[in-house]
């Protein structure tokens, strides 16, 4: 075993000095030094495709909050480019560990979206078959999963599968002492797992500033000895250039990656959250003329990939994910009370089968007509 | 193959793991020192050279990582079987636990399993320093999906680790550090009854011991002293505390009348009340006398040259037995005094 304890300069694992971008806000190509290639036309079409239908999703979402059908609704308006960008930087058999803020990527992962939204209606914990998908349950402790994606990982090189696994965090999380053990883990034992940090700036209501003195939350995976880099979250040739090259890096037995993506979360935190009282309109009008699919938009068009046709086609398809949407969610779900016992252990102890009887003679007491 | 010296509980345990890394080749075995040195009390001793690097290794100093990995690797089909070094050591670990060891099978309807045993030496009585010590049975019992098993005897130790380690769900598997050394003439592989069973390790016709664990050699202690005195204490050994078996618990009492409940644990809120409910629950018309406890005292863990005044001794099981026979006057005792309540 070779020592690499031996001090000296962290040069290959440091991100660059400023976010990797390859738009301006305005969407015309950028100036700057990186050694990432553009990802295809096909490609960027596809992600543009994607966030505007993700977007008319997370609309919709916000608005059944309003009609009462669903408990609460964390939006992701602002950070298609990020959603879709992993999903899309992936192969179908890689695994996504996703928050509870990533409705707009399971939905972009081909989850039916009222599966999706089951955590947020309050029918299930977890509407899809995270083996089918191969998507963990939205996961709401913060961090918590991103060790379960780190020994995911390993066990995908120990059976030499080739998968590659994504997990998605938030800037808050990376205070969070699980993060820290996911990277040291990642790292040591060479597990094939990208780390998107979404730096929407905000954690809840707690600034940056009050998370971390670090230069960026990218600087975080270099003491753990993992290749970090840093991205314009907003750009979504540059989300995917860098994804790109970091699952790469994981699938060819690199080990681990970190991705800081810098972002804003346009909405409040949930529905139920009012944004006004920690940050000023001023800021979030700044960082909607740095809108992803807009930029993302403006450089297609320039570049003729995305003609009248096009876009008009993509609009319609994402109406009709609203209206379907609209329309799995008004149906009122399947609710099966009895089911509370099946599935907490694999067979009923005998102290959840008596606690099933007396909830079946309640229901069953229900039914009787008055 | 039996030792003519007999075998430790320790030794017991490093068979099964053995026996079940050789039988599974998705078991693997990892944690903090359990890997060339064997682990801090040898239960892993010998493992990484037989089965390899990749079959039981060493892992960061970290014990939610350590269990949270161990979820990844059980979604990915491994059966982990990880080590937590001391009991209060487990505790960065039960944001974990608690969150999502216990909880993913219910969170996903089903579709996925974590078969991952938990192993965590527990509990006093071998003059350990603070945090070594702690009986966190407690937290564990308290929390629906987890499996909570603890040994108190040397063939339970090996065939309650193995199947565990066979469980399609999460086991928390409390080895009572003072157990590690005692022995028996037993010949394994051994299987004895399956989870959810108690065991009567001692039949009896006057009053029924509820023990686990590590009180489970006070109790029957407690019992041979309590014969000198004429009472014939039939002694309960849970094996698993979850799932409990309240059959054999309430079947006991019916017969007897009476029941104390012995737990190394601080009493207020624990294990110990739980049974005591249970028993009074189930019991009421057959009881001659109060359900009683005999815990450890509601403070933290003691340092070791007073632990002796902590732990339920022989002599408090029998002052209690003693109010057992009470049918007339209320104790004042046991209004005015503590620890035996």
């Amino acid at each position: 075993m070779t020592d690499r304890h031996q001090g000296g300069r962290p040069g290959p694992l440091l991100p660059s000095e400023r976010p990797v971008r390859f738009l301006t806000d305005g969407g015309t190509p950028a100036r700057g030094r990186h050694p990432y290639p553009e990802p295809d036309q096909e490609l960027l079409l596809r992600a543009y495709r994607r966030m505007v239908v993700g977007r008319r999703f997370d609309a919709q979402a916000t608005a059944l909050t309003k009609q009462g059908r669903l408990a609460v609704y964390p939006s992701s308006r602002g950070q298609e480019a990020c959603q879709v960008g992993a999903v899309l930087a992936l192969d179908d058999g890689d695994w996504l560990f996703p928050t509870y803020r990533e409705s707009v990527a399971l939905v972009t992962r081909g989850i039916p979206p009222v599966e999706v939204l089951s955590l947020l209606r309050g029918d299930a914990h977890c509407g899809y078959d995270p083996h089918r998908h191969h998507v963990a349950p939205q996961c709401t402790p913060l961090a918590t999963q991103t060790v379960h994606a780190a020994g995911l990982a390993y066990a995908e090189r120990r059976k030499g599968s080739g998968r590659v696994v994504l997990v998605f965090v938030g800037d808050g999380a990376t205070s969070e002492g699980d993060f820290h053990e996911a990277l040291n883990f990642a790292a040591v034992f060479r597990a094939p797992v990208v780390f998107l940090v979404q730096n929407n700036r905000y954690a809840i209501s707690v600034p940056l500033e009050r998370q971390t003195a670090a230069p960026a939350l990218a600087y975080k995976g270099i003491g753990y000895g993992v290749r970090s880099e840093q991205v314009d979250g907003n750009d979504a040739v540059a989300v995917l250039a860098v994804l790109g090259a970091a699952v790469a890096h994981a699938r060819s037995g690199g080990g681990p990656f970190l991705v800081e993506a810098h972002t804003y979360r346009l909405e409040p935190h949930t529905n139920a959250d009012d944004a006004t009282r920690y940050r000023a309109d001023a800021e979030t009008e700044q960082w909607r003329r740095r809108d992803p699919i807009a930029r993302l938009k403006a450089y297609l068009r320039r570049s003729g990939r995305l003609g009248d046709d096009e876009a008009a086609a993509i609009a319609a398809e994402a109406e009709e994910v609203a209206a379907r949407l609209r329309a799995g969610m008004n149906a009122d779900p399947d609710l099966a009370p009895l089911d509370l016992f099946a599935h907490v252990y694999r067979e009923p102890t005998p102290q959840l089968a008596e606690q099933r009887a007396l909830l079946r003679s309640e229901l069953q007491a229900e039914e009787v007509p008055a | 193959m039996t030792p003519a010296a007999g075998t430790t509980m320790a030794q017991a345990l490093n068979a099964a793991l053995r026996d079940a890394l050789d039988g599974d080749e998705r078991v693997l075995v990892f944690g903090e020192d359990v890997g060339p040195l064997g682990g801090v009390f040898r239960v892993t001793d010998g493992l990484t050279a037989k089965f390899g690097e990749d079959r039981c290794f060493d892992t960061p100093l970290a014990e939610s990582g350590i269990v949270g990995f161990a979820v990844g690797m059980a979604m990915g089909g491994f059966r982990p079987v990880v080590e937590m070094q001391f009991d209060a050591f487990a505790y960065p670990a039960f944001e974990q636990i608690a969150s999502h060891v216990a909880k993913m099978r219910n969170r996903t309807r089903g579709r996925v399993e974590l078969p991952i045993v938990i192993r965590i030496p527990y509990a006093g009585g071998i003059g350990g320093v603070e945090h070594h010590c702690d009986s966190s049975e407690g937290y564990y019992a308290h929390t629906p999906g987890l499996k909570v098993v603890t040994p108190a005897t040397v063939a339970d130790a090996y065939s309650l680790l193995r199947e565990a380690i066979d469980d399609p769900d999460p086991v928390i598997f409390l080895e009572p550090k003072k157990l590690y050394w005692s022995k028996a003439q037993v010949a394994l592989p051994a299987r004895t009854e399956p989870f959810g069973r108690a065991a009567i390790r001692r039949p009896g016709a006057d009053a029924t011991v509820v023990a686990y664990g590590p009180a489970v050699p006070v109790a029957l202690e407690a019992a041979e002293a309590a014969a000198e005195e004429g009472w014939d204490l039939e002694v309960l050994d849970l094996r698993t505390i979850v799932p409990f078996d309240d059959d054999t618990v309430v079947a006991s009492v019916r017969r007897t009348g009476r029941c104390v409940v012995l737990s190394e644990a601080a009493g207020f809120g624990g294990v110990g009340a739980e049974i005591a409910a249970r028993v009074q629950e189930r019991c009421f018309h057959s009881l001659l006398a109060p359900v009683l406890r005999v815990t450890g005292f509601d403070i933290p863990y003691p340092p070791p040259m007073l632990e002796h005044h902590h732990l339920p001794s022989v002599d408090r099981i029998l002052d209690a037995l003693d109010r057992l026979q009470r049918d007339d006057e209320p104790d004042t005792r046991y209004l005015l005094a503590g620890g035996v309540a």
